[in-house]
């Protein structure tokens, strides 16, 4: 039986791929806390990692001058990830789908996919002040293992 | 991420561990291939054994290589996948581009 959960961090980071690694460690971390399996756990670091990607490549066009917010958050058997960028924002409906075949051999285009592959809700917003956020939330596995 | 390479014939095998990932791994894929070409390389085998994660630009990278090499007449294979890296490639239908093999001697004969 899973009991309810409340973990959550915030960071902010520079827009460099090598912070990336930096969000990654927080989840990590999460995950180990809120006793995720090794799959959830691979997975969930998979979709964050091109959340962070897009933001620091698309959305902030790697200005280390903007920054990429991320929240995480563990509650009620689910992690919510929220990952906010300070560029012009898209239209998600813009990407082309990689596994159509006129698609396959594109050598980009596949971030938002497997971000939807490996979470069970992702949502793209358009911030206010500018730019996106997209909030990612995957349910985890029900446990005996008492969550803390 | 780390590279090591060796030739076997005219087939280059290129062993890569770590993580295949935007800004840092997928540079080497394009720089591993590039350098492979130029030693009139063009049949490629890259043994993703030792891979532990692999990114939307680290797949890119090797759809990029592939797309490389096939137009300059060669071939590019995969061996030893791990399942979640056969995972990605699944459910973005790449799988059905790539040959990948499980057994190195299997892979080198299919050249």
């Amino acid at each position: 039986m899973v009991n309810n959960t409340n973990l959550s961090a915030d960071l902010v980071l520079a827009s460099r791929f090598e912070n990336i690694e930096v969000a990654e460690r927080v989840l990590v971390d999460l995950c180990k806390r809120a006793r995720c399996s090794e799959d959830e756990e691979y997975w969930l670091v998979t979709a964050l990692r091109e959340a962070v990607a897009n933001a620091v490549r698309h959305g902030n066009k790697q200005d280390p001058g903007r920054v990429v917010r991320v929240t995480y958050a563990v509650e009620n058997s689910a992690i919510t990830i929220r990952v906010e960028d300070e560029g012009t924002g898209f239209d998600p409906a813009d990407i082309p789908d990689p596994t159509d075949p006129e698609n396959l051999l594109r050598p980009n285009g596949r971030g938002i996919f497997y971000m939807r592959q490996f979470m069970t809700r992702v949502e793209f917003t358009p911030r206010p002040e500018g730019g996106m956020a997209v909030v990612m939330v995957r349910d985890l596995e029900a446990t005996d293992i008492d969550r803390p | 991420m780390k590279s090591s390479v060796r030739d076997h014939g005219d087939i280059r095998v290129i062993e890569l561990s770590g993580k295949i990932t935007i800004g840092g791994g997928d540079v080497k894929v394009r720089e591993l291939v590039s350098q492979a070409l130029d030693d009139d390389k063009k049949n490629i085998l890259f043994d993703l054994g030792g891979v532990t994660a692999i990114d939307s630009s680290g797949i890119g990278e090797m759809v990029a290589c592939y797309t490389t090499v096939t137009k300059r007449g060669g071939q590019l294979k995969l061996m030893h996948l791990s399942p979640k890296i056969t995972d990605i490639l699944q459910v973005t239908q790449l799988i059905t581009v790539f040959d990948v093999f499980d057994d190195e001697r299997e892979a080198l004969g299919r050249f």
